[in-house]
């Protein structure tokens, strides 16, 4: 009978409203993302950077993007870079490449110092990436030359006889998009809080031009090349807990 | 019938044809990257082919088109069956429909296209996405209208899990796929690396936790019953099932980020509710299989019935797998191997797209008012998935765990033992098994779509 109550009340009176049920839903299932996420914004610790500045560019007047020198902190990406790195995310490459060194022994050997927060506060969005297919590519940046990741861009096989990896001509042919970058640039200004991209006016204007002629495979590989050597950190010391 | 001035079936026909048709070109997208990892020449030299750019098209296509479509369909049939009571809308059903095949078709032209977000499962640009956000609500504002006016006194619990689907999936996609658009085709997300990446599995993990699993779980508690013509095993089963998934589901995506730069609290909260996880996931399989509870003998010939019993296996199976690999030891080991792969596919393959292959049959019967037109091709679309789930999964086991193990060994000198590159050259036998195993169940997919044309070609005419 439908009159009968098979468990509690509420459920019961939940169990009879469509609305009622949908607003108990609502409540229960955001409970966790509540707990998880907006703390990451608010835990200062979260960004090591904020107990070890030293990491982030403490940029001096008159600097600019290409002055800096690999070693001397996080640092927003160069127009070159950045197209690179969308060129990076087109392609895909994150499906089969993680840029997220752990903790533990064997990767410290062979990628290099674990992974800091502060070193990707600059991505939108994040490249950590899920599945090693291919190696991960967080310190990549100076291992290899460029004429290196050119050749295995462009047939991976010639210099890594066991790889699967696509090959990628056409980057070497296609111009990099010019006009859009200081959109791009721009927006990544934009971004509010703690992912704000500090980029100075100076680095915007005249970034069409800088890169204009270049190919994509200039821009992927110094994008490459950049990975993982903006900080330079210190192996004895303990940046994450 | 009287069935058919009671209710609107018309959109639900269309979805449920959709959702075969899906089911064979996602997967064969699969099969074909599957190949692309085994034989790189396949990768064709081409920026639209390639591996990198194909696999969104595949998950895309196996989770929207196919889940969506599956989904759209039969919650839109069980609403009203088990509300007793005509669909609130229609049209907006129709709307749906197109609305969704829209959004599929963009996806299938922007993917391959290297449009992306470059979020996993979420690739898709902002236009789309505020596509997929009007036609995911018009989904929500129909089943739940529809729940309004059911004639029935309580809401039958297939329902609770579609509509808890609803609510999260809504959540997730508006707060994931926030982002500042630079172009029509081009956007940054509005977070960047740590928080970027919890937010990115807190969408991934319930993509797959309410998506895949709390959806289909409606699906489950609808067509187990009906197909095994008994009640449900436990109604108490099912309240605690129900609250504990929505309540404790959203916790996990962080085990997805174990010993990454996330803080290392967050990660520990995920994996500790991941291992109570089992207990609410366990009692839904247990809940779906004992509805069988001295009736066992229905499998002998129930083909239908099998693909939804065989795929609560798997659901048990990888519920129980997924908590194990959220525990931080053995994350250390299987975190970016391939056993992350063969764990989302015993679910994807074994758990939702058997459980689908069920309630789609058991749906064309009663749409079309026939019966299959070949029970026989039912059984060998049974075996061929079951067949194929198991040699995918295993050669994933395999590759994943020995990948994991390749890259931690060291020799007596203390130096590692193997190049990353032997470790890639020691997956190609596993892969080409996985693409074995693939093609098996892809051809189990055609199977079932020869079965379903030719079933309805014979369907008596029926008034429009």
């Amino acid at each position: 009978m439908s009159d009968k109550i098979y468990s509690t009340k509420l459920q019961d009176k939940i169990e009879r409203s469509g609305i009622l049920m949908m607003l108990f839903v609502m409540v229960v299932v955001s409970i966790a993302g509540l707990v998880e996420i907006v703390p990451l914004f608010t835990i200062d610790e979260t960004m090591e950077h904020n107990a070890n500045p030293e990491i982030v560019w403490q940029r001096g007047e008159g600097d600019t993007l290409e002055s800096w020198k690999a070693g001397d902190g996080i640092r927003p990406y160069t127009a070159l870079e950045l197209a690179g790195r969308d060129i990076y995310l087109r392609e895909g490459c994150y499906l089969c490449h993680s840029q997220m060194i752990r903790p533990f022994r064997d990767e410290k050997e062979r990628y290099g110092h674990y992974s800091l927060a502060s070193e990707s506060m600059y991505d939108h969005p994040f490249q950590w990436g899920s599945k090693r297919t291919g190696p991960d590519l967080a310190r990549v940046g100076g291992k290899y030359s460029d004429e290196w990741q050119r050749q295995h861009l462009m047939a991976p096989r010639s210099v890594v006889p066991e790889s699967v990896m696509p090959n990628y001509p056409w980057l070497a042919e296609n111009e990099v998009d010019a006009d859009g970058i200081e959109t791009r640039m721009a927006v990544m200004r934009m971004m509010p809080g703690i992912g704000k991209v500090p980029y100075l006016d100076s680095d915007i204007e005249g970034a069409a031009e800088k890169i204009r002629g270049k190919t994509e495979m200039d821009a992927m590989i110094a994008y490459l090349q950049v990975l993982g050597t903006m900080a330079k950190l210190d192996y004895n010391k303990t940046y994450r807990k | 019938m009287e069935a058919a001035e009671k209710y609107d079936f018309s959109a639900v026909r269309w979805f449920s044809v959709a959702a075969v048709i899906y089911l064979v070109v996602g997967t064969l997208v699969g099969f074909y990257i599957a190949a692309e990892l085994a034989w790189p020449v396949l990768n064709l030299d081409l920026p639209y082919t390639t591996f990198g750019r194909l696999r969104p098209l595949h998950t895309n296509a196996v989770i929207f088109a196919f889940g969506g479509c599956t989904l759209m369909a039969t919650a839109f049939y069980s609403v009203q069956r088990t509300c007793g009571t005509r669909i609130w809308s229609p049209k907006m059903a129709w709307f749906t429909f197109w609305g969704w095949n829209l959004v599929i078709v963009a996806a299938v032209i922007t993917l391959p296209l290297g449009i992306t977000q470059g979020k996993e499962y979420a690739e898709l640009e902002w236009p789309i996405d505020l596509a997929i956000a009007v036609v995911w609500l018009s989904f929500f504002l129909n089943f739940v209208m529809t729940l309004v006016n059911k004639k029935t006194s309580h809401i039958y619990v297939s329902n609770w899990f579609f509509l808890g689907m609803l609510v999260m999936i809504t959540y997730l996609h508006v707060v994931n796929s926030l982002a500042i658009p630079v172009s029509l085709f081009k956007s940054y997300s509005l977070f960047s690396g740590v928080q970027d990446a919890m937010i990115q599995w807190w969408w991934g993990h319930n993509a797959v936790g309410f998506y895949l699993t709390a959806g289909f779980l409606g699906i489950m508690y609808y067509f187990v019953p009906k197909q095994a013509n008994r009640p449900i095993y436990s109604y108490r089963l099912s309240v605690i099932h129900f609250w504990a998934l929505m309540f404790g589901y959203v916790w996990l995506g962080a085990h997805h980020l174990q010993y990454t730069a996330l803080p290392d609290w967050t990660g520990s909260l995920g994996a500790a509710v991941s291992l109570a996880m089992i207990i609410p996931s366990w009692g839904g399989a247990v809940n779906g299989m004992m509805t069988l509870s001295g009736a066992w003998d229905k499998l002998r010939d129930d083909y239908i019935l099998r693909f939804m019993i065989v795929s609560l296996a798997f659901y048990a199976m990888s519920t129980f797998e997924g908590p194990v690999m959220s525990v931080k030891t053995v994350n250390a080991l299987s975190h970016y191997t391939d056993w992350t792969i063969g764990h989302v596919h015993s679910g994807a393959l074994g758990w939702v797209a058997m459980v689908a292959a069920g309630a789609l049959y058991h749906l064309i019967e009663r749409l079309w008012n026939v019966k299959m037109y070949s029970a026989k091709l039912v059984n060998t679309h049974f075996w061929m998935a079951t067949i194929g789930t198991v040699v995918y999964i295993t050669a994933m086991w395999v590759s994943g765990i020995m990948q994991g193990l390749m890259w931690r060994d060291y020799d007596e000198f203390g130096t590692l033992s193997y190049t990353f590159a032997e470790s890639v050259a020691a997956m190609v036998p596993y892969y080409k098994m996985r693409a074995v195993g693939g093609l098996i169940f892809w051809l189990g997919g055609v199977v079932m779509l020869y079965n379903v044309v030719m079933t309805i070609r014979k369907a008596p005419a029926r008034a429009a």
